[in-house]
């Protein structure tokens, strides 16, 4: 099967003599569904954050989608971003912008025409329960509601990788149920990879799925 | 509001360099114009002891446009009543030649100087007039009018320029959130910076709009006109058509390329 993400010896850090994760060597397959977790401060958001470029490996390698992380230039993590879709703990939603275009905005980037851009939005909101929101801007929904809005987007256009930090953290019930069941879809139905990153998994997921656990910098896979 | 306010400082800082660069535009012409008026009123007096055709003249300088023969009957008429004709016959006979040399343009000092000295090689010119002191007067005069004007429209150039680099940091701080989600999805520098680009494009026409009415208001009431015209100074301040088109250019130029900068050497502290 082939790999999303190879890490090999892999070390993160933020400052020079303080090592977040410690020398961590795993695989994540390609159409998997992957769960990160940790306690607060254990480095998975980090883990995360390198896997979209965020930080670079202070040692060992690091690839994602074929691509090789350690000095990675920026044209080749530009066109390694606009395969994969994030979701955000805290949204980053464009304030700026409508619901609509803030679903757009993988689309434009990749240059879809507006046709195309348009008929995939207006889907994608159907899909999170969205589509009379469309018009809205970020601040005017509630915080469920801009998450759902953020999954949109990751899914817009069609990304090889998702990856979610905390997507659930701070929603509803409802909100909770409507993202966790579009990152299923994904997974199940595009083969899509699916990596999360949470305190806690939830009950009733109808996808096999694997645990990996970040503790004092190591990651460890839970059976 | 807060917009606006930057807006509005851009485009201020924006119109300002556009009217220094107009106003010496406009300097430029009205010297030139007064160039053209005083070389009209501008003449060499040579006074040679034998004829000159024009066609003699023209070929000692490519300077030299035309010639004219100065009269001396009027000098003889006044001595008409106090020497004889036969005496009068004879001083008109030895009296020099006097010519009225016109040039094709203006000329400096140092090109004064040098003709002189190109028509008294001639043995038979007996003296050049070139009126050096006070063509040189005027002249320096202007000189130095233009060169202040110029100096002036650097130098503002180059402060506003700095204030629209800050202006712009300003807005590349204000719209940093989007433009750093924007590279969270992989957007290249230009996309992430296209709301910048729109702004300052927008901007830059603005000003040249401003410009435009601000010079139209100008001809309109025409109190600048009519003070050129008092001194025999006829010239268009501004040019709708192609002043205009300049200006936009300078404006976009200076935004656009303020903007690149700030896109390609982004603050430190960002």
């Amino acid at each position: 099967m082939d790999k999303v993400i190879i890490a090999q010896n892999l070390s993160l850090s933020y400052k020079e003599f303080e090592t977040i994760i410690s020398r961590a060597t795993f695989s994540i397959d390609a159409g998997s569904f992957v769960f990160i977790t940790g306690a607060s401060g254990s480095g998975k958001s980090t883990l995360l954050k390198s896997f979209y470029g965020a930080i670079e490996p202070k040692q060992g390698q690091l690839s994602v989608g074929g691509v090789n992380m350690n000095r990675i230039s920026t044209s080749k993590l530009n066109f390694l971003r606009r395969h994969i879709g994030i979701v955000f703990q805290d949204y980053k939603l464009i304030k700026e912008w409508t619901i609509e275009k803030n679903v757009m905005l993988p689309l434009i980037i990749s240059g879809y025409t507006s046709d195309v851009s348009g008929s995939q939005v207006q889907k994608l909101l159907g899909h999170v329960k969205l589509i009379h929101q469309a018009g809205k801007y970020p601040l005017e929904l509630s915080g469920g509601e801009q998450q759902r809005v953020a999954m949109a987007r990751a899914l817009a256009h069609n990304p090889i990788l998702i990856l979610a930090d905390e997507p659930t953290g701070n929603l509803d019930e409802y909100s909770s149920s409507v993202i966790w069941s579009l990152l299923e879809g994904a997974n199940s139905q595009l083969k899509t990879t699916v990596v999360v990153v949470t305190h806690h998994i939830p009950e009733g997921l109808n996808v096999p799925y694997i645990h990996y656990h970040i503790d004092a910098g190591n990651i460890n896979e839970i059976a | 509001m807060k917009s606006l306010k930057n807006h509005i400082s851009l485009i201020i800082a924006l119109f300002t360099v556009l009217a220094s660069v107009q106003i010496y535009v406009a300097v430029d012409r009205t010297i030139a114009a007064y160039e053209t008026r005083l070389k009209d009123d501008y003449s060499v007096i040579v006074v040679a002891n034998k004829a000159f055709t024009a066609e003699e003249f023209k070929s000692m300088s490519s300077m030299i446009e035309r010639s004219e023969p100065i009269s001396t009957m009027q000098v003889l008429d006044r001595l008409k009543g106090e020497m004889s004709q036969k005496n009068l016959d004879l001083l008109r006979l030895t009296l020099p030649k006097f010519y009225r040399i016109y040039l094709n343009r203006y000329p400096s000092p140092k090109e004064i100087n040098s003709l002189q000295h190109l028509l008294q090689r001639n043995p038979s010119v007996e003296r050049v007039e070139g009126f050096a002191q006070t063509h040189d007067t005027i002249y320096k005069l202007m000189l130095l009018f233009k060169n202040v004007v110029q100096v002036f429209s650097v130098a503002i150039a180059a402060v506003t320029s700095l204030l629209i680099l800050k202006e712009m940091r300003l807005w590349q701080f204000q719209h940093a959130e989007r433009m750093s989600i924007m590279a969270l999805f992989g957007a290249p520098v230009w996309l992430r910076s296209a709301v910048l680009f729109r702004l300052a494009i927008v901007d830059a026409i603005i000003a040249t709009i401003i410009l435009c009415l601000a010079f139209f208001v100008i001809d309109y009431y025409g109190f600048l006109i009519a003070q050129l015209k008092a001194i025999g100074i006829s010239v268009q301040l501004f040019n709708f058509v192609n002043d205009a088109l300049r200006s936009l250019g300078i404006a976009l130029g200076i935004s656009v390329a303020l903007t690149f900068m700030i896109v390609i050497f982004p603050n430190e502290e960002d």
